[in-house]
């Protein structure tokens, strides 16, 4: 097994084989792309797949996976983009003042005492994000993946289920904990339209909110994938990149939150 | 050639179920052409307001028919859709997911884009903010009026002038739609060119409008992030009381807009920066995908290498990167601290740099080579020249002392018009006539090219056209004449003595525009015409040396599972015309050396 999974360093070296061909029987990957889809580290084959060797569609087990996780962390750069300019717009609102009619320099920014539930919703996001990667795991585990490959059942579903579901459940535990702290600023009488602080404060949760509302649904549709596609191989991909999505959120909540509450 | 066997289920069955000429299609081909008519009907419109607001300019005081007279709210409506229409629809849209999209797949040896689906619904998002777009003519109060940089207060407060309540919330809705559609297409282009590339397609080996592409998309990327981010904060301003741009104690049209903002401290400043953050890269982002084409048209029809390829690639990225570095330039007089004037002053002439080397290639490629001159390679000169034309005034207008002068006259308006929105067009139109194989050719009919004849008319006419209307704005901007003005005569006093000068030149300008503007209908109707009528193109009928005009290649992608597939394999690099006197013999990437020989 391993012979066929991993093609030795050399061959995957393209400068060495001048002579880069897919027909040769030893060459590892035959060009059908069908070998099991685990997630075992072989170091070559399977992970090392070279778009400079193989045509597309036959580099491997994971060439779709890796297509889609690359697609996923663009889009998640240009997300963190997004995050990085509103709170470089806290810092310039938060550092700048005016002049009075009488030449005083006030700056009104009114720091906004976080809720303390935020801790706990810190708290259940991070959670969260174990409970969703031990999800995304199980959807690579070697033995069910193969299990599957001979047509066993769907085991990494199965197991993979129970823990995409908790993630979602604690995805909207903590937004009920963000409503429910926009709850407990409002009966303070600390709204949106109060202060830049608040304005930011609001903005910036309500933001991720909706990017967590929107981390539920992807994950939503994973539970609704794994119930109901046969491909393991598209299983894995909705998975991993919801999953990787949710960590991002979880990150840039960590972020955001010391924000929020470290640096009014 | 080795063929496939095998061929993987996953892949074939996805070409096979896209039908290349349904509406939803996800065939990158098909999308690709739809990005191109919707950038036509965009310019079209974008294009008729134009000459509306020369119209008036010169002549403020005729009537319109169907419309009445010109009010100064409807030329800045004018102003506002006509910047919007051109630099998203047509700047943005064509040159990156037009011809982006039909093109780059093939150019890289891949079969189609990434995500076909999420391409798709990029197209139909950006369809969609169009439309949004457009409907905001019919908002009561008129189109929005605060230009395409959509400046606060103006834009924040909706009693703020005609057309700022309904009309702008519109035009943010649209620019949000297109923001996602933007961020989601270039997402699919920078995966389609790092995972997608064929065998053999290394990174130095990628044509310059692949980097062109790939470079824009990254600038799309966090530019887009940023500008939504600036759009959100913009509507809560508008609608949530916040105040992140309006300033407290600020009286707009005699209402004090403390009650509806909050107790805020905001600054208009703040959307300066976001907007430019985003707005320069933008301006780049329009003309990258240009800039490479040029590289490769010259060099295909001077039949020579291009001059210094890998530093081509190198200035690619660092003018991507530079103009992440220099959004301060459009703020020099927006009370930015004369020490952040000075240093985006120093790091918008480094930018000048990188340009520079490329012109200089571009020169060197075609020094003393006898080009054939077609009118794709026509097109490409003239980019070239109003390049230069263009960015010669950039170094001038990056001193904050002169900029003081020149900021908000028309000095601008032509140096953006002749460097952005000309040298695009000239981009565009090089494009089209280099492509038109590839935009006519189905499974089903073989590509046409459009007519010589015709293309050179229409060349000419536009440089001529287009030198004759931007040029002489440098004049009257010099002179004084100020931008986003809808009515310069009558003015009483002073200032209508001042505006005397610069309204001498206005009829030649808008003369100029109408030319312009006469000299597209040789390229409508060759279009047109060529469409059905144009000279079959054969297999690469330009001798070029991309993977687009592989023979084969483009049937290969629509191949259904019964055709066998073959590996694309490329070989060298773009571009090797080895003997220069002999257009014949030219190494394209596809062919394998022994062949070759
Ligand atoms: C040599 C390189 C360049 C330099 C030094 C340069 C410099 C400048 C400066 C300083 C301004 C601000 C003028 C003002 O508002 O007072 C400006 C405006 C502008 N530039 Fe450039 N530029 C260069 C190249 C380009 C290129 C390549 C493009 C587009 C393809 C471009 C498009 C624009 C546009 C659209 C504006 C006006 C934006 C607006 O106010 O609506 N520039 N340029
Ligand atoms: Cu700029």
């Amino acid at each position: 097994m391993p012979g066929i999974l991993t093609p030795t360093e050399t061959e995957r070296r393209p400068e060495r084989r001048p002579q880069r061909r897919t027909d040769d029987p030893d060459h590892g990957d035959h060009g059908n792309g069908r070998r099991p889809p685990t997630d075992k580290r072989t170091g070559g084959g399977g992970d090392g797949d070279n778009w400079n060797d193989r045509p597309q569609g036959s580099r491997g087990p994971r060439e779709k996976l890796k297509r889609y996780r690359l697609g996923v962390f663009f889009a998640l750069a240009g997300d963190l983009m997004f995050f990085v300019a509103i709170v470089s717009a806290f810092f310039v609102s938060q550092a700048s003042g005016r002049f009075d009619a009488y030449n005083n320099y006030i700056n009104p920014w009114l720091p906004t005492a976080i809720p303390p539930v935020l801790w706990l919703n810190t708290a259940v996001l991070i959670i969260s994000s174990v409970t969703a990667e031990i999800a995304r795991r199980k959807m690579f585990h070697q033995f069910d993946v193969m299990e599957e490959w001979f047509g066993l059942g769907k085991p990494t579903s199965r197991r993979a289920m129970p823990w995409l579901a908790a993630t979602a459940f604690l995805g909207l535990v903590f937004l009920a904990g963000q409503w429910l702290a926009w709850q407990q600023l409002n009966v303070q009488g600390v709204f949106m339209r109060s202060n830049v602080s608040s304005h930011f404060f609001f903005l910036i949760t309500g933001v991720h909110g909706i990017h967590l509302v929107l981390g539920v649904g992807a994950l939503v549709g994973a539970l609704l994938s794994l119930r109901y596609s046969q491909q393991v191989e598209n299983r894995q991909i909705i998975v991993d990149c919801s999953v990787w999505y949710w960590h991002s959120m979880g990150v840039f909540w960590i972020f955001l939150f010391a924000l929020l509450a470290f640096f009014q | 050639m080795s063929a496939n066997p095998t061929p993987n289920p996953a892949q074939s069955r996805s070409s096979a179920t896209q039908k290349p000429r349904s509406l939803f299609s996800a065939d990158h081909r098909t999308i690709g052409r739809q990005y191109l008519l919707l950038a036509l009907v965009a310019v079209a419109v974008g294009t008729v307001l134009s000459l509306l607001m020369r119209l008036h300019l010169t002549w403020p005081d005729r009537v319109l028919p169907f419309h009445g007279p010109i009010l100064p709210e409807d030329y800045l409506a004018l102003v506002t859709f006509h910047g919007t229409l051109m630099v998203f629809f047509v700047l943005t849209t064509a040159p990156q997911n037009g011809f982006g999209n039909l093109i780059l797949p093939s150019q890289i040896g891949a079969r189609g884009m990434a995500f076909p689906r999420l391409n798709c619904a990029s197209f139909w998002l950006t369809t969609l903010s169009m439309m949004v777009l457009l409907s905001a003519t019919f908002a009561p109060g008129g189109g929005p009026i605060s230009g395409w940089t959509a400046y606060p207060p103006l834009s924040a407060v909706a009693s703020a002038g005609p057309g700022q309540g309904m009309g702008m919330d519109l035009w943010l809705a649209s620019l949000t739609l297109f923001s996602l559609a933007t961020t989601m297409a270039s997402v699919n282009t920078l995966t389609t060119v790092v995972r997608m590339r064929c065998d053999g397609m290394t990174w130095n080996r990628l044509p310059l409008t692949v980097w062109g592409w790939f470079t824009a998309a990254l600038l799309s990327l966090l530019a887009f992030s940023v500008l939504l981010a600036a759009l959100v904060l913009l509507f809560c301003d508008r609608h949530a009381g916040t105040s992140f741009f309006v300033p407290m104690g600020d009286v707009v049209n005699g209402v004090l807009q403390d009650a509806k903002h909050g107790s805020g401290n905001g600054s208009p400043l703040l959307w300066l920066h976001l907007f430019w953050f985003f707005g320069h890269p933008e301006v780049y982002i329009a003309i990258l995908p240009g800039m490479g084409l040029t590289s490769m048209v010259l060099a295909n029809f001077a039949r020579r290498r291009i001059f210094n390829y890998n530093l081509m690639i190198a200035t690619t990225l660092l003018i991507g990167f530079l103009g992440i570095l220099v959004w301060g330039h459009h703020m020099f007089v927006a009370g930015l601290n004369p020490f952040a004037g000075t240093a985006f002053s120093i790091s918008t002439m480094a930018i000048a740099i990188p340009s520079s080397a490329k012109v200089l290639s571009w020169l060197a490629t075609i020094w003393r080579s006898r080009p054939e001159y077609r009118t794709a390679m026509l097109f490409a000169l003239g980019f070239v020249s109003l390049f230069v034309t263009g960015g010669l005034t950039g170094p001038i207008l990056a001193q904050p002392i002169l900029d003081q002068y020149l900021h908000n006259t028309f000095f601008v308006v032509a140096h953006f018009h002749l460097i952005m929105a000309m040298a695009g067009a000239f981009g565009l139109f090089s494009a089209t006539y280099y492509w038109f194989p590839q935009i006519t050719a189905t499974a089903a009919r073989p590509g046409r090219l459009m007519s010589e004849g015709l293309g050179r008319v229409h060349f000419w006419g536009t440089i001529l056209g287009a030198y004759a209307t931007f040029l002489p704005m440098h004049i009257t901007g010099l002179e004084g004449e100020p931008r986003h003005y809808a009515q310069l005569t009558g003015i009483p006093g002073q200032a209508g003595h001042l505006m005397a000068k610069p309204m001498l030149m206005q009829t030649h300008i808008t003369y100029g525009a109408i030319f312009l503007v006469l000299a597209q209908i040789p390229f409508l109707v060759n279009l047109v015409w060529s469409f059905r009528n144009g000279r079959l193109a054969g297999e690469n009928p330009w001798a070029a040396t991309t993977m687009e005009w592989k023979p084969g290649l483009f049937l290969a992608d629509l191949a259904d599972e019964t055709s066998p597939e073959e590996t694309i394999s490329v070989y060298r690099g773009p571009c090797d015309y080895r003997d220069g006197n002999n257009p014949a013999t030219f190494h394209p990437q596809w062919v394998s050396e022994s062949v070759a020989e």
